[in-house]
């Protein structure tokens, strides 16, 4: 049963919703739409309170695949993990992927989301080959980069603003196994990862590092440099492991600053000690939060706040201030990810991912002395032409979000103007 | 890689149920009365891997046609393995409660069509001597209620019916399950606010159904902690039920 919430269980807010029942159907115009995919954004930028959600649950059909091309048309409602069990055993891999398989090709279009391979590979909206859009009109519309190009620009990372993904085609990547060979670089100083970043880039088609948001001085920046590619020959069998759930929301502040640190140590020296080669199931690799049901539940039922922000990879030392504040305050997560970004620009007006360094940790909802802090933080984003992941956030200023998308004016007259989010309403 | 026959193949468990039956490179012929949104699970089911899909266009309430519509199923498919039947519209009972032409709507959409095209089918599958009927019918013909008894006496009907069927088709090999979801998020619920962990998801329905199947389970209640609910509604006693408000 779908619970309308956002990942980040911050903001709640009573939500209207319909499921859209098949691809045919219309939308009508009692009421302002915003599609919802399966709610793994983690703010507000998929909920509408003062008008309704459409849910493309119904929408999870392949309408076809051509296994020598590896294309892929689908309805949005889709979800990743469903289309990995698919087409894997035909030697075919999702070209782009988020740290969740539980994201629709609708939610991923409309976040441009990216991955591990942005350095190689860009985001997913430059796997999507063309997609139907349903205005609140009635219109059909076939967005592609040759055909409604704008509304195409518009649509990939448009949040679901400019109308309801129906279908897309989306170019799939060849792999030879279910497996990757992953190699496990512990590294001591963000100099280190800048340093491991550029020596990978070449020759790694994922790379990401997991951070000690906690370590300071010397060790700021310290942590765990994962690097892999996909492998030529399966590994040992996968062993199914019951997926664990959390039942409960945990108490607020069980999270507290030393349950924290003690993990971010734990797992830098975990990975210490097995540093070196391995080989890797997909699953795991990529989807280490999925074994996990709800675990967004940790954080208590205030929620929590995730913040992701990229800035220049020129300007190391924003990040170093920010990490810096960030572990000085002590509030941090055991998720923190850092990457760094490649140069192949985004496709949509308002993509998130540009060249720079990327990081992305999450914050136990603490109220005032929470919210302040980030805002503390998102002067340094701005500071440093940076720039904040909308599908992460639930509280960016107006005057953040319009300096970190310039294209947003280009992007307003493509928005459907029955459309609309309480993110949108917020910053726009 | 079993034959399978899904009648009301619109039905968003139904589609659950033909997705992991693709999954297993079965062979499937489905039936409902929109041919368009067929068509899209036939492409759908082959993309998941079905050994091959064929589609019957029928309205299911014309049992005028069943005859035909029988043999066109025996003719695609000589020896079905799982016959599923999922068809079915949940009226509203205020509506069909003081209408009789409405209510018989209902218990044709959710009852006699049912029979019809069992006797037909059941007659060929007792000639085979094999084959698993699988009929969804609902908790909610387990009592009648005043919020939704019309709905209600048809589904205790179908699945009384069932059981008469079951054992009369016991000694011929055939076997007969009686599926009883509770709450289930699919577009004939879309308009019933979904809260709480009643609900179920068609998967999750859809996976129930084919473990039992398999298992040649008589009766099904899914989520399993229906048969708890159920067991306990069924008990309570009927000078105390007529004056609750359900
Ligand atoms: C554990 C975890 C890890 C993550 N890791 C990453 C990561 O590595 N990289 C990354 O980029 N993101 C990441 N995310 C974020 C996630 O990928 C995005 O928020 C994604 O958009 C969620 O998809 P969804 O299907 O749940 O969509 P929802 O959250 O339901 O919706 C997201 C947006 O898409 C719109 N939308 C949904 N369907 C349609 C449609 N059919 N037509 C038009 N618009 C539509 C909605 O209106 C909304 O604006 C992560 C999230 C989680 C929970
Ligand atoms: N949802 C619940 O909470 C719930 C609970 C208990 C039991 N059930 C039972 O589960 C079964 C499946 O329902 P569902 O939840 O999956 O709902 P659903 O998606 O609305 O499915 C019902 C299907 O029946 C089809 N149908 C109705 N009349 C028909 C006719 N005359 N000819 C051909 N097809 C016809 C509909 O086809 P069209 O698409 O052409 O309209 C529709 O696809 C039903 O028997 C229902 O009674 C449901």
């Amino acid at each position: 049963m779908v619970k309308y919430e956002p990942w980040g269980r911050y903001p709640k807010a009573e939500q209207r919703a319909i499921s859209i029942v098949d691809r045919y159907a219309m939308l009508d115009n009692d009421s302002t739409w915003l599609p919802f995919g399966n709610g793994r954004s983690y703010g507000d930028s998929c909920l509408n309170s003062d008008g309704t959600l459409v849910h493309t649950q119904y929408l999870n059909k392949y309408l076809a695949f051509d296994s020598s091309t590896g294309i892929l048309r689908c309805e949005s409602g889709i979800k990743f993990c469903e289309i990995i069990d698919t087409v894997l055993p035909m030697g075919w891999f999702l070209p782009v992927t988020p740290g969740t398989k539980f994201v629709t090709v609708g939610g991923a279009i409309a976040n441009d989301v990216h991955g591990k391979n942005h350095h190689v590979d860009g985001c997913f909206g430059h796997f999507v080959v063309q997609f139907e859009l349903l205005r609140s009109d009635g219109t059909r519309l076939i967005c592609s980069p040759t055909e409604n190009e704008a509304l195409f620009k518009a649509t990939i990372g448009g949040l679901g603003l400019t109308g309801l993904i129906v279908w897309a085609d989306i170019q799939l990547k060849p792999v030879k196994s279910a497996y990757l060979d992953v190699e496990t670089v512990p590294y001591a100083s963000l100099d280190e990862f800048r340093q491991l970043s550029e020596a990978s880039k070449e020759n790694f088609v994922y790379t990401v590092a997991w951070v000690d948001c906690l370590a300071r001085g010397e060790n700021l920046g310290r942590g765990i440099f994962l690097r892999a590619n996909h492998a030529e020959h399966q590994g040992p069998p996968q062993r199914v492991k019951k997926k664990l759930t959390v039942p409960i929301d945990f108490p607020g502040r069980s999270l507290n600053k030393y349950t924290i640190k003690a993990f971010n140590h734990l797992y830098y020296w975990n990975g210490a000690r097995n540093a070196g080669l391995s080989k890797q199931h997909y699953d795991p690799y990529f989807y280490p939060l999925d074994g996990i049901n709800n675990w967004n539940r940790i954080y208590g039922g205030a929620g929590f706040l995730q913040y992701q922000f990229v800035v220049p990879s020129d300007n190391y030392d924003a990040i170093r201030e920010i990490m810096a504040c960030i572990a000085s305050a002590g509030a941090g997560s055991f998720l923190a990810v850092l990457k760094e970004f490649g140069e192949i620009p985004s496709l949509g007006m308002l993509s998130f991912p540009r060249k720079g360094v990327c990081l992305a940790l999450d914050f136990p909802n603490h109220g005032k002395q929470t919210f302040e802090l980030l805002d503390h933080l998102d002067e340094y984003v701005m500071a440093a032409g940076g720039a904040i992941y909308p599908a992460k956030d639930a509280r960016m200023s107006r005057q953040a979000f319009q300096q970190f998308f310039p294209a947003l004016d280009n992007f307003r007259a493509h928005v459907d103007p029955a459309f609309c989010s309480d993110f949108w309403l917020r910053v726009a | 890689m079993s034959n399978v026959v899904i009648i009301g193949a619109t039905s968003a468990v139904a589609q659950e149920v033909a997705k992991l039956h693709a999954a297993e490179r079965d062979t499937l012929i489905l039936i409902g009365r929109n041919a368009t949104r067929l068509e899209d699970i036939q492409n759908d089911l082959m993309v998941r891997g079905a050994a091959d899909v064929s589609i019957l266009v029928y309205d299911l309430l014309e049992d005028d046609k069943h005859d035909e519509l029988c043999e066109q199923i025996f003719e695609h498919m000589i020896k079905p393995d799982y016959v599923y039947m999922a068809h079915g519209v949940l009226p509203d009972q205020n509506t069909c409660g003081g209408n009789y032409v409405a209510a018989k709507a209902a218990f044709n959409a959710n009852c006699l069509s049912h029979i019809s095209l069992l006797i037909r089918i059941s007659t060929r599958l007792k000639a085979l001597q094999a084959g698993t009927l699988a009929v969804i019918s609902s908790v909610a013909g387990d009592r009648g209620r005043k919020s939704n008894y019309i709905y209600g006496s048809a589904k205790a009907m179908l699945s009384a019916y069932l059981q008469g069927l079951r054992n009369e088709l016991f000694a011929y090999g055939v076997h007969v399950l009686d599926v009883k979801p509770g709450f289930i998020d699919t577009p004939m619920t879309a308009d019933i606010e979904k809260k709480g962990a009643l609900w179920a998801t068609p998967q999750k329905v859809a996976e129930d159904i084919i473990t039992a199947a398999r298992k040649k389970k008589n009766t099904l209640y899914t989520p399993w902690f229906w048969f708890l609910i159920m067991t306990i509604i069924k008990n309570i006693p009927e000078s105390i039920f007529k004056r609750l408000n359900l």
